[in-house]
């Protein structure tokens, strides 16, 4: 553990994004306390401070009806947190449970789980989850469901090549001779060799669900107002450039500080974990 | 094929499963009773769901994707005008994409750990964490709005009619009618939103570009020419950058076909007159017909590049060609 932690923290970028992550999670748990006009968050309106440049009191200035941008960005984390890890909570046991099964049994059972995977993994991420998105009604619950439509593929298809590898190790050969159940095999033995890189996966996973997301409420699809979402200020910002350009500029550049610390931290656990993925 | 059957199933299903009644979501909770039965009909929504998808084939063969509720016109015709400024944006990027990404890698790969090296790195890595609409309304404010140099917004200035129709490629179709002034426009108006795009694969092809090289630079081959004298320069285009391209291009081709999906992004925010904002509106408005030609569009364009891309591969390696030639 202590010597994982010695490797992990010689590279510098590593250590940045685990300090991003960390601070973002802090910041969306602790919004409450921490951002420095709560109610702004909300459908709150005080004109007089409306389109505020960034100052001493408003650091990153005002939107257009004088709510304070940094509470908003701070809450907006707390949006984003929530869309990738209810995405990935839904999406990555489905996956990973039809890739286990698709690699492990093989046959029938696996040209048609890979067949549909395939057909999922054909379209662009961001363009499904938008035809999913055409049937319902746009707002976070819905874009959650979307995202997790065309996620879960990802996972099947991981865990469908590590399992076809893990398969034919002396471990799971023995433990099919002692007739171990396939439950066992599959969660006991399987799953736990497959872990590192799932677990890696997740980690850059949650970086790319919340800039889709973002994607998706950017184009007024995904969190409707006035719930604070980083996509949609930096649409709604977007049309009082360049007057008002910290309305815009700040939620952009939180999206991208997100999505980089959870990038940079997979990228460390990747070399920490010596995987694929 | 098989895929784009499997897309127009999927994309099918999802279309069924859904509760709630298209028709009565597109006509609104005051629509009457028999105008939902009608259009229920209208959109074979009162038949058994195989013979649903059964008629939506038979029609989707003849060319027929059934009439947009948002335009009150064939979706194919909508999908025929908005369809070309989407393809037009894409491949500007696309070719941004290929040939500076290339070369960055190519330059990361023989001064490797030095300046270009790094470069790419940052390249690559803020291309895959920066939304591409945030690349665009970066690019917007500091290029269009700070330094004045290319436009804000659309496909072409209002003092500028759109050049007879043949392409439906503004720039080719400039070229073809022979208006300089229009064409130079025209590109004007494409670099920002085609840099735009192109941010997110950019790094990428170049970060690949550039390990597919090491690894060819490490083959005895390259020792040996180096060994007779041949200069590093003919060495890396000549011995080195082919062997490397054959990976590359594929993974180039699916970042080249996931432009599509960051294309709504950067038309959104550039107003440009594609497919983008036809889409959205059809998701709003709950226009089913339109979402499902403008999906299936897509999933066949990123057929098309596959079939491209396999192409192109053969024609750099020899050995795949010779192979299948033989069978």
């Amino acid at each position: 553990m202590v010597r994982a932690w010695y490797r992990f923290s010689k590279n510098p970028l590593s250590v940045i994004g685990l300090v991003i992550v960390v601070l973002v999670f802090l910041l969306a748990l602790l919004a409450a306390v921490i951002s420095p006009y709560p109610q702004h968050a909300a459908s709150f309106t005080n004109f007089p401070e409306a389109s505020l440049p960034p100052s001493g009191k408003y650091w990153f200035g005002t939107d257009t009806i004088g709510r304070d941008i940094v509470t908003r960005v701070i809450y907006g984390f707390r949006v984003s947190l929530l869309l990738g890890v209810v995405v990935l909570a839904l999406a990555v046991p489905v996956g990973v449970l039809l890739g286990l099964i698709a690699g492990y049994f093989g046959g029938r059972t696996e040209a048609i789980i890979m067949r549909i995977t395939d057909v999922f993994l054909s379209v662009p991420p961001l363009v499904l989850a938008l035809a999913v998105l055409g049937f319902l009604t746009p707002n976070l619950f819905n874009a959650m469901m979307a995202v997790t439509v065309m996620w879960w593929p990802w996972y099947t298809r991981l865990v469908y090549n590590l399992t076809r590898s893990i398969r034919t190790e002396g471990f799971v050969t023995a433990a099919e001779v002692i007739g171990a159940s396939k439950a066992h095999i599959l969660f006991r033995e399987i799953l736990p060799n497959a872990s590192p890189s799932i677990l890696t996966k997740m980690t850059l996973d949650m970086g790319f669900v919340i800039l889709i997301g973002s994607s998706l409420s950017f184009l007024g699809l995904g969190v409707q107002p006035p719930t604070p979402d980083l996509g949609s200020m930096v649409a709604d910002g977007a049309k009082y450039l360049p007057d008002q350009w910290w309305i815009t500029v700040f939620p952009g550049l939180a999206v991208l500080m997100c999505v980089l610390g959870f990038n940079l931290l997979g990228d460390g656990l990747r070399d920490l974990l010596d995987v694929e993925v | 094929m098989g895929v784009l059957i499997g897309v127009s199933i999927l994309i099918f299903i999802i279309a069924r499963v859904i509760p709630g009644d298209p028709a009565r979501v597109a006509l609104g909770p005051m629509a009457s009773q028999e105008q939902v039965a009608d259009l229920r009909k209208q959109l074979y929504l009162d038949r058994p769901l195989p013979l649903q998808y059964l008629e939506f084939i038979k029609r989707l063969s003849r060319g027929d994707l059934g009439m947009s509720l948002y335009t009150k016109r064939a979706v194919t015709r909508d999908l025929s005008e908005y369809f070309p400024a989407t393809l037009e944006l894409v491949l500007a990027s696309g070719m941004i994409m290929v040939v500076l990404g290339v070369s960055l890698g190519v330059l990361a790969a023989r001064f490797r750990n030095r300046w270009p090296d790094n470069l790419t790195r940052i390249l690559s890595i803020l291309g895959v964490v920066t939304p591409s609409f945030v690349w665009a309304i970066f690019l917007v404010l500091i290029f269009a709005y700070w330094i004045i140099v290319f436009p804000v917004a659309g496909r072409l200035g209002d003092a500028f009619l759109p050049p007879p129709r043949v392409t439906g490629l503004v720039l080719i179709d400039a070229l073809l009618a022979k208006q300089w002034a229009l064409f130079w426009d025209a590109l004007h108006h494409l670099v920002l939103p085609a840099f735009a795009l192109a941010f997110a694969g950019l790094g990428q092809a170049a970060r690949i570009t550039r390990a597919n090289m090491l690894e060819t630079y490490s083959k005895p081959y390259i020792e040996m020419a180096r060994a007779y004298g041949v200069s590093e320069g003919t060495i890396a285009r000549k011995y080195a950058l082919r062997p490397a391209m054959i990976p590359t291009l594929t993974i180039l081709g699916l970042d080249f076909a996931a432009m599509l999906g960051g294309a709504f992004l950067v038309e959104a925010v550039f107003n440009w007159p594609g497919m983008a904002r036809y889409a959205v509106q059809a998701i709003i408005r709950k226009d089913l017909n339109a979402i499902v030609g403008t999906t299936l569009i897509i999933a066949a364009f990123f057929l098309v590049i596959n079939i491209i891309i396999d192409i192109v591969v053969g024609y750099i390696n020899p050995r795949i060609r010779f192979r299948q030639g033989a069978q």
